[in-house]
């Protein structure tokens, strides 16, 4: 119980921090920012949005730092996220924002968990094998695949996949031309979009999952009760997967739930390579056309999502793995 | 989280501090297993290991000329490259030729050139953060566990909100504000957001020293904690704090050329991250491919360096996970 009770207020203190750190970057910056994109916008929205607008950045307003600042926690707090400035004057941030996480989710969340699958299967059967091609091929190949930044990879593979022997879509997460319905073609239309993308992501990532599961079988394999297992003249089988790979597995599993965390904001720049409408590329539009608020709601909800993850990581390895919970 | 081998992190630290064969020909004075001069000893054969290890080791050796290539290129660019970077002077999208080795942009500047002198702010990036957050990380690691308590408490909090806030999004957010985030301040911003997981590494390598008999003979000797965190407590951490650096300076060195490439660094200055967002907004898919191969193979090769190098030390430091081959031929031999 105390334990839950320590995790649950990190996780408010954190949420807490991301917030201030919201309020009070564009405060801190040479220049208070947004200042420069109120006096641009002016004439382009309604005199309440901007007003709203400069209540939170603090422009023109009698309110003292302290007071705007308990504001901004109580908006927060209710929701109110205020109004984008850029992709549909007007609108509000919260709906622009829903909007795009199904297509994040979908691309990088299942992308994730591929990766995370493909990745641990080969780092067992690596580590298994001991000395043979795929073990002694891993390391130096996914040691170099892993500082690969995944959006000039994207680019690569526009280049040769999309532009020069024209395969796969490299545009978009469907074609213009269609109207978006729950058909098969249109479904095939979006999952021939995602190909190109999600295989970027599944290459880079993927290295990750196999070099930490073959290093951590072969310290599991060294131990006294897979020696026994085998003094038992059990099927290797059963001592790879049963035995080596269950326990093997748990410090990746606390890393796979964080990794899911990371879904909404991990892969923006992919988002941006492939122009994929998610949370990635709607924040980097909103950084491009100076949309405070959108950015800010963005920033928000990408580090709440890395929050709930840990939150849901640390809990479950309390459960699965009960020697974690008295180290604490 | 995303470095590949952390699960190896306390078998490293054995390297300098376990028992380890004295270095062959390496005159240890006999005063060496006295607890006076134990840590900076250790310090001292820790480097000469460190020499010994990237003679050895195929990855090493690969990762430190890499290395050793690029700090060239970053200390004498016009020596290799005769072409003002920046100069808009010869035709638009030349092809590859013996003047222009990777030919020009569409801005009419010689790519080679840009390669080359793109070299020295990258480089420039990952030594400072490698260097800035690795210090930043070793004074509030050792602190936090040095001191315990209460500031053992606040700043083991402070580390931990900044190891869960999503980095890339936050340094998104910052350079929006800045606009035009130049060298200097790409490497003040990385390294402020990017030492806690370092930070975190030393603390529980300083709180497992913390009751070793050494600490303890300098205490009773009265030494200040000054001079026991400086003198007894970070020689022991040398192979942690060269991970720590490799390991900074290759997130430097993704970090910023991803920001660049979104148009978050100054534009002006040619590195190449920057030479990839100019590519991307001047049509480059079409004509000139080279213009987004080259600078991004210099990022994965700059990349590779340093994650070859902390890849062979951690094979250096827990020996189970060498290459089998290899220890039966050293067995022999």
């Amino acid at each position: 119980m105390r334990f839950v009770l320590r995790r649950v207020g990190f996780f408010v203190l954190t949420l807490w921090i991301a917030l201030t750190l919201n309020f009070f970057l564009p405060r801190m910056m040479p220049g208070n920012p947004a200042l420069a994109v109120i006096g641009k916008i002016k004439g382009g929205v309604s005199p309440q949005a901007l007003k709203v607008l400069e209540a939170q950045f603090g422009v023109s307003t009698h309110q003292s730092i302290m007071a705007q600042y308990g504001r901004y926690l109580a908006d927060v707090a209710t929701f109110k996220f205020g109004t984008s400035l850029s992709t549909e004057p007007g609108a509000s941030v919260g709906r622009i924002v829903l909007n795009a996480i199904p297509w994040t989710l979908g691309l990088v969340g299942i992308t994730t968990i591929l990766a995370f699958i493909l990745g641990t299967g080969i780092g067992i059967v690596g580590a298994w094998r001991r000395g043979g091609w795929l073990d002694s091929l891993m390391p130096p190949v996914f040691v170099v695949m892993s500082v690969v930044p995944y959006f000039w990879l994207g680019l690569v593979l526009i280049l040769y996949v999309g532009v020069k022997l024209k395969l796969l879509p490299y545009f978009f997460s469907f074609d213009y031309t269609l109207t978006p319905s729950f058909t098969p073609a249109f479904i095939g239309n979006v999952i021939e979009h995602a190909i190109l993308p999600a295989f970027t992501l599944l290459i880079t990532t993927i290295g990750t999952w196999i070099l930490t599961m073959r290093n951590n079988m072969i310290t599991t394999l060294a131990e006294d009760y897979v020696r026994m297992a085998r003094a038992k003249g059990l099927s290797s089988r059963r001592i790879m997967l049963d035995y080596a790979a269950r326990n093997a597995v748990l410090p990746n599993l606390t890393g796979f739930a964080m990794s899911l965390g990371f879904v909404l904001g991990g892969a923006i720049l992919i988002e941006e390579v492939f122009n994929y409408q998610g949370v990635g590329w709607l924040l980097l539009q909103a950084v491009g056309n100076n949309d405070y608020p959108l950015m800010q709601a963005l920033f928000l909800l990408i580090t709440v999502a890395v929050l709930v993850a840990i939150l849901i990581a640390d809990m479950a390895t309390a459960i699965l793995d009960p020697r974690t919970r008295g180290a604490q | 989280m995303t470095t590949p081998v952390t699960p190896a992190a306390p078998g490293q630290v054995a390297g300098p501090i376990g028992v380890t064969a004295p270095a062959p020909g390496g005159a240890l004075p006999p005063a060496a297993g006295l607890p006076t001069r134990g840590g900076s000893i250790s310090g001292a054969r820790a480097m000469r290991r460190m020499a010994r290890a990237v003679t050895s080791n195929r990855k090493a050796t690969v990762g430190t000329v890499l290395l050793a290539f690029f700090c060239l290129l970053a200390a004498f660019p016009q020596v290799i490259a005769h072409d003002n970077p920046n100069a808009e002077i010869y035709k638009r999208f030349l092809g590859v030729s013996s003047r222009h080795l990777f030919g020009t942009t569409a801005l009419g500047q010689d790519m080679f050139a840009q390669v080359v002198w793109g070299t020295r702010p990258v480089l420039l990036i990952a030594f400072g953060v490698g260097l800035g957050a690795t210090v930043i990380a070793m004074l509030v690691g050792v602190a936090a566990a040095y001191l315990g308590g209460v500031w053992d408490g606040v700043l083991n909090v402070i580390t931990d909100v900044l190891l869960v806030i999503p980095l890339f999004p936050l340094l998104i957010i910052i350079g929006s504000y800045l606009h035009g985030a130049g060298t200097q301040v790409m490497i003040i911003v990385i390294t402020l957001t990017g030492w806690s997981y370092t930070a975190r590494q030393l603390r529980s390598q300083a709180l497992s020293l913390r009751s070793r008999d050494f600490l303890e003979a300098a205490r009773v000797r009265g030494e200040r904690s000054l001079y026991i965190i400086v003198v007894e407590i970070i020689p022991t951490m040398t192979s942690l704090l060269v991970a720590s650096f490799l390991t900074n300076a290759l997130y430097a060195v993704l970090f910023s050329s991803g920001l660049q490439f979104i148009g978050l660094g100054n534009p002006n200055v040619t590195s190449w991250g920057t030479m990839l967002y100019w590519a991307e907004n001047n049509e480059a898919f079409q004509v000139a491919p080279l213009w987004i191969i080259a600078p991004g193979l210099c990022i994965v090769a700059l990349g590779a360096a340093f994650a070859l190098i902390n890849y062979a030390f951690d094979e250096i430091g827990n020996p189970a996970l060498r290459p089998l081959k290899r220890t039966r031929v050293k067995r022999r031999g």
